[in-house]
């Protein structure tokens, strides 16, 4: 005769090995050590000061004027950006539907020798001249232009952030270029040709707001000319430039327009001119024009070599992150590193034997921890920082709340990753000391030598693309624009996009944290 | 009937060598005996090594100047760029002396055999100086030895204009040696530190925010040139990597071998600070 034993069971097993048990236990660990609770409230604080104090303490002087009231004279486009619009333009009225056509030469005639000092000789790479229709004189309308350029041929532009290549190959007068736009209500579209028989359709532009009376006709705009003082990556020393472009047009037809109209020439704009001499204007000569200006038209950009007022991003407000980062990671290699050193790691297992869960707990409750301060501090930053900046006259580029979110949530998200990243690392190596000191070389070095300037900038660019510090990639705010030249790095630009930068931290965070966790199952503690 | 009294042989060892132990050299063989058969130290003079010598050939790697550009590259300070990276090591070196000792209880042992706390502090800094000197000046030749090669096969060449890495040239071997110094006085920042603090997680992430936070804030504080260069005149990395500039000098926030003496400065203040705390304070 057998007896069937029952094995004992305690009544409460179930409940105890959840996960949720687990987090509450790893929560309790970590909010009752009052060093770590005081690292990472210091970490938040150092965000939200540095933030907050730090940039931009200079003020906006126009005129007569100072501080916010400047910010009234800043251009916005139809799509609400900071723009630049400064231009010589020869133009007619078109009232309804109609077409413009420039032939033969359409391009540029040399600026000739220029004034020493005051202008860089030759041409800039985006000196334009071409047609343009646009909505009214008045700067940040909307408009479309087919214009030459002075070193990437010829693009069709509209509404200042859309940039479209024409057919390829450069434009000289041995190889002319013809080129029209057509209007038809609040379309326009634009074509190239080599011949002024065969046209290429380069882009449909779509502009809100033009309607009734537009003008038509030629302009020439060049923008300020940059020279960097040292092949660095970040905040770069540099002169600037004026500069000149000349477009020389054979014929300009204007159809539909009123009858025997004549070219009325205007320099548009009146902030963001370069040069302002006496070669700006219309001359014609023998049925060809030539029109001559200095400006630009197109996005200011935080490089800051466009624009004449103080620009920001905010980005800038967020450069106490790194800070943060440094102690957020210290506190996060600890959280595990720490149970070794006291033994604790051994209750911790008899408690709960599942490595992994143990492991994914730590993880949730110290990125949940890192995301919640780091959100708040870098919310703080963020807007009470831009808000200061905007009271001094300094023009937050690309501001608004869903991008304010974006950047405020995704910087508490790339702390949080980057503190799991370090639990990680520091759950392989378990030493404080080797853990602590490889989170920092690993995570915070790559961001230091890849922002200083003391690597050359392709370097940087490649430590900012490859390493984990491409997750601040996260903080920019406002993209980056092929056709305004501006030095586009730290801390206003990095070489990925920000959801791309965000994504390399976290192939990072996830390759360390399987590793750890089939390192943690497979040693003994 | 007598009893022969046998005279027993006295006790050899520690209390017969008593009085020659109790001195600094005694301190300085206990040290060098924990630092040497501490298994990670061989470990850590290999990265400082390896660590300076590859991030500084790889960034004369990605040096280039195009003819005619008239960039201006100070080619020994591309070399070296390697110290950036180098002295994370050296300063994890400094606090595992240390810090080591406080999270095994060691400290209490050390303390026992010898109560001098400035002997025992003087003895950690001398050895670890001694080991740090020695890793950089291979560190630093190994580092010059890549950039003059590879910066010469990238076209930067005395042809061109440029101060090319040599010994014979005078502002080349001022930042050679300086920077061997530099590595030596940022080993002995670190230990300073490493004693207040005493917990190793702690201490680490303290030395290095002292060594790396400072160079980015005075990089974004292009707003505020009188704090800017307040920062690169008296923080200890700012001042101190002065010394590895070979052109240039008179654009400098501060001279290269006063910036040297600002980071010894620190390095001293931080061993004073260290010295009594060790004194005042329970170990």
């Amino acid at each position: 005769m057998t007896a069937t034993i029952t094995p004992y069971r305690p009544p409460q097993q179930a409940g105890r090995a959840g996960f949720v048990q687990l987090l509450h236990a790893e929560w309790t660990k970590f909010r009752t050590l009052r060093g770590w609770v005081i690292a990472v409230v210091i970490a938040a604080a150092a965000i939200a000061v540095v933030g907050v104090l730090l940039p931009h303490s200079g003020q906006s002087h126009c005129g007569s004027r100072s501080g916010a009231a400047c910010l009234a004279l800043l251009a916005t486009g139809p799509g609400g950006e900071a723009v630049n619009d400064s231009y010589y333009l020869a133009a007619q009225p078109l009232a309804g539907d109609g077409s413009l056509v420039s032939s033969g030469n359409g391009g540029f005639a040399g600026p000739g020798s220029p004034p020493p000092g005051t202008l860089i000789p030759g041409l800039v790479p985006w000196a334009k001249a071409g047609i343009i229709i646009t909505g009214s004189t008045r700067p940040g309308s909307a408009y479309a232009a087919m214009t030459v350029t002075g070193s990437h041929g010829v693009r069709m532009q509209y509404d200042y952030t859309s940039d479209i290549a024409g057919l390829p190959g450069s434009v000289s007068a041995a190889s002319p270029r013809w080129l029209r736009l057509t209007r038809s209500g609040d379309v326009v579209t634009g074509y190239d040709s080599a011949d002024g028989r065969g046209w290429t359709e380069v882009g449909v532009a779509r502009l809100a707001w033009l309607a009734g009376t537009v003008r038509a006709g030629m302009f020439a705009t060049s923008p300020l000319n940059f020279t960097p003082n040292f092949p660095t990556y970040a905040e770069p020393g540099g002169s600037l430039s004026a500069s000149l472009a000349t477009g020389a047009f054979d014929d300009v037809h204007l159809r539909g327009g009123a009858p025997g109209g004549r070219w009325a020439g205007q320099h548009v704009g009146t902030i963001g001119a370069n040069y302002d001499g006496p070669r700006i204007g219309l001359r014609q000569a023998g049925g060809q024009f030539t029109v001559t200006g200095s400006g630009d038209i197109g996005p200011v950009v935080a490089a800051g070599t466009n624009s004449i007022f103080i620009t920001g991003t905010l980005a800038d407000h967020l450069f106490g992150v790194f800070i943060g980062l440094l102690i957020m990671i210290v506190v996060a290699a600890m959280f595990i590193t720490m149970e070794y050193r006291r033994g604790l790691i051994r209750t911790t297992l008899a408690a709960s034997p599942r490595r992994g869960r143990l492991l994914a707990a730590k993880a949730v409750v110290i990125g949940l921890a890192t995301f919640v301060l780091g959100s708040a501090a870098a919310a703080v930053a963020v807007i009470a920082g831009s808000r200061i900046a905007h009271d001094s006259g300094i023009y937050i580029l690309a501001s608004g709340w869903p991008i304010e979110a974006r950047v405020i949530l995704g910087t508490g998200a790339m702390l949080a990753v980057a503190s799991v990243l370090a639990l990680s690392i520091a759950a392989m190596l378990r030493r404080s000391v080797a853990a602590v000191a490889a989170v920092v070389v690993v995570i915070v070095l790559p961001y230091i030598l890849g922002v200083s300037g003391v690597l050359p900038a392709s370097a940087s660019e490649w430590v900012l693309r490859v390493t984990p510090a491409a997750g601040f990639a996260v903080e920019q705010s406002v993209p980056q624009y092929q056709q305004v030249v501006g030095h586009y790095g730290p801390p206003d630009y990095y070489p990925l996009a920000p959801w791309s930068g965000f994504a390399v931290l976290c192939v990072y965070a996830a390759v360390a944290l399987g590793l750890a966790a089939w390192l943690l199952r497979r040693r003994d503690a | 009937m007598t009893i022969a009294r046998h005279r027993l042989p006295r006790p050899a060892g520690p209390a017969r060598a008593g009085p020659t132990r109790a001195g600094l050299p005694g301190a300085l063989r206990a040290e060098w005996t924990k630092l040497r058969t501490e298994p990670g130290t061989a470990w850590i003079l290999a990265a400082i090594f390896v660590l300076t010598v590859a991030v500084g050939a790889a960034t004369a790697a990605a040096t280039r100047c195009g003819a005619g550009t008239g960039c201006a590259i100070d080619p020994t300070k591309v070399s070296l760029t390697g110290i950036e990276v180098g002295q994370a090591v050296v300063a994890v070196l400094a606090v595992l002396v240390i810090s080591g000792e406080y999270s095994t209880g060691m400290i209490a042992v050390t303390f026992t055999a010898m109560p001098r706390r400035w002997t025992v502090l003087a003895a950690k800094a001398v050895t670890l100086t001694g080991l740090v000197l020695a890793a950089a000046v291979v560190a630093v030749a190994g580092s010059l030895a890549a950039g003059r090669l590879i910066l010469t096969g990238n076209g930067i060449t005395a042809a061109q204009g440029f101060a090319v890495v040599s010994l014979a040239h005078g502002p080349t071997v001022r930042a050679a040696v300086g920077s061997v110094l530099y590595l030596a006085l940022v080993g002995l920042l670190s230990l300073g530190i490493a004693t207040i603090v005493r917990d190793s997680a702690a201490a680490t992430g303290t030395v290095l925010g002292v060594l790396y936070v400072p160079p980015v804030i005075a990089l974004f504080l292009g707003s505020e040139p009188a704090w800017q260069r307040w920062i690169e005149r008296y923080t200890p990395v700012n001042a101190g990597l002065a010394i590895l500039n070979t052109t240039g000098l008179r654009h400098l926030a501060i001279s290269p071998w006063a910036g040297l003496g600002v980071l010894a400065g620190w390095a001293a203040a931080g061993l004073l600070a260290a010295g009594l705390l060790l004194r005042l304070r329970d170990a």
